[in-house]
């Protein structure tokens, strides 16, 4: 179906390929033809305005929501591939959302062993070691036998980030992940992306922190109503957007 | 000092006829009262235990994408949650009890597969099942749906987010009408002498048939049982409950 098949992936190839994406809850058409690639390594932001499509776009590429028409591979798989083998999909794509969505009756580190143990069947003392340093690299030592309920926004948001990474994935989403929180504690949060962009790891992101995207993405996609309206490197993206739609939003934001 | 206890109520039951306490001093009288004692410990557990994975199970194929298992469980509720559960008893072991085969363990008389005993276990269970599913599908329902995606997007199977993550989120929040119900289907057990199971009120009912002077002295024993009954359970859920309560996590919050 797509030029990269099953398997044959290489890292030389995008990660991540959305092509003429369309999809629809009921009468109401919410992605109207998405088309862009990430590679390896990159980390790319998708702002816009609220209802623009932008939460279904980045749901659609780890297969929360189905696509209609068009297609999204990641590595070269298929993710509308009604043969998927979801699992598969999702060891590759880790994703955080805007309501952390931690598992409130699980400690922070019961949290973050879960799924690499129910999921991936791996040995526990594995599991732990790796945990507690993801736990450390989040900067949340000491809150490991902590509940959710006992954490505040931001460290919840750190610790679902953490146990995101358990999973060890190839790419990761964001959805508004700073959105829930109070202006003192987006920054921890924000420091914790930017580490693991830095690490490599890539990223899509969908954010209102303009600053954020412009010193982090490589790439910005600025959608409105479905489409992709402008897009291209932060540089060029914040100082010469040409479109009338961008210069709006990002007039009202910045 | 049993002795003179039997002896206090052999001479109570000679000068007041009102108060024949029998199963204390007679031997034989008491040990029916245990025997049905026993079983109505039995059938409580037994019918408690297969109500709650009825009621797990049910609310588990309620979930189901098949359109045809959803409306057999519904129409299961429907049937045992509005008719009497007397009616259900009498209709599984007459009419039902007609169809099962039998077998003979002696070589002369033929025996049903499925005692009276059975029966009552069968019928009280779907009964008490039927009302369990609802309580728990409720439990389900205020379990956000974002937690839910959290767990099938790190892998799990819809089989594991059930297990591991909404249900024991669910059973909290359902405990307390869980409660209620468990002691409605323990009292209920009493409706088994409808169809002959020996347990207490059976056995108190022919004593009091044979000995019309311990009518009181019966039914001051059956009070006093199910209070006990009643109480143990009671006490073993609002512990349960307790231990189940999470940090920072209140009925309602998320
Ligand atoms: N499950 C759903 N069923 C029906 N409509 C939906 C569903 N999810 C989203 N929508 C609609 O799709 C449109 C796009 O929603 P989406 O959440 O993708 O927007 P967004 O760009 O993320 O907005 P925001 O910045 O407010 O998060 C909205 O009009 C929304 O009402
Ligand atoms: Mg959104």
């Amino acid at each position: 179906m797509t030029d990269a098949a099953n398997g044959n992936w290489t890292p030389d190839r995008p990660i991540v390929s959305l092509k003429d994406v369309h999809k629809s809850f009921g009468d109401l058409e919410v992605l109207k033809g998405i088309s862009f690639d990430v590679m390896k390594g990159e980390v790319i932001c998708i702002i816009g305005p609220s209802g623009s499509g932008k939460s279904t776009l980045i749901r659609c590429v780890n297969a929360l929501n189905p696509i209609d028409s068009g297609s999204i591979a990641v590595e070269g798989q298929e993710v509308n591939d009604p043969k998927l083998n979801k699992l598969e999909l999702r060891k590759k794509v880790g994703m955080v959302f805007q309501q952390y969505n931690l598992f409130p009756h699980k400690t922070a580190l019961e949290n973050v062993m879960m799924a690499p143990v129910l999921v991936l069947k791996e040995d526990k003392g594995s599991v732990e070691a790796r945990a507690r340093a993801l736990i450390r690299k989040v900067r949340l030592d000491g809150k490991e036998d902590s509940f959710p309920g006992e954490l505040s926004g931001g460290q919840q948001q750190r610790v679902a980030i953490a146990r995101s990474l358990a999973m060890q994935p190839d790419v990761m989403l964001f959805d508004e992940v700073t959105a829930a929180l109070d202006p003192e504690t987006v920054k921890e949060v924000l420091v914790t992306i930017k580490d693991l962009a830095q690490e490599g790891m890539t990223c899509m992101l969908v954010t209102h922190e303009m600053g954020f995207a412009r010193e982090i993405a490589d790439h910005i996609y600025f959608t409105d109503r479905g489409v992709i309206v402008e897009h291209g490197p932060p540089a060029t993206f914040f100082d010469e957007a040409k479109d009338p739609r961008t210069q709006e939003f990002l007039g009202q934001i910045l | 000092m049993w002795d003179s206890i039997q002896k206090f109520f052999r001479d109570l039951a000679e000068r007041d006829a009102a108060w024949n306490f029998i199963y204390i001093y007679d031997d034989k009288e008491l040990e029916r009262v245990l025997d049905g004692m026993w079983v109505t410990l039995e059938l409580a557990v037994v019918c408690v235990v297969c109500s709650v994975v009825i009621g797990l199970v049910g609310a588990w194929l309620q979930g189901a994408h098949s359109r045809i298992v959803r409306s057999v469980v519904q129409g299961y509720i429907q049937f045992f949650r509005n008719t009497p559960p007397l009616v259900q008893l009498m209709f599984f072991y007459f009419a039902l009890g007609q169809f099962t085969p039998t077998f003979s363990p002696d070589g002369y008389l033929q025996q049903p597969i499925i005692s009276n005993v059975g029966w009552a276990i069968i019928s009280l269970s779907f009964f008490a099942g039927a009302f369990n599913v609802e309580i728990f599908r409720a439990g389900i329902e205020a379990v956000p749906q974002s937690t839910q995606e959290a767990a099938e997007s790190l892998g799990m199977s819809r089989f594991q987010a059930y297990v591991y993550v909404v249900l024991p989120l669910a059973f909290r929040v359902s405990l307390p009408s869980l409660n209620n119900n468990l002691v409605n289907l323990v009292k209920t057990t009493t409706q088994a002498l409808a169809i002959a199971v020996p347990e207490l009120l059976y056995q108190l009912v022919s004593i009091y048939n044979d000995y019309s002077t311990a009518q009181n002295a019966c039914m001051v024993l059956m009070f006093i049982v199910y209070i006990t009954l009643v109480g143990f359970l009671v006490l073993g859920m609002n512990r349960w409950e307790r231990r189940m309560t999470i940090p920072g996590y209140g009925g309602g919050g998320g």
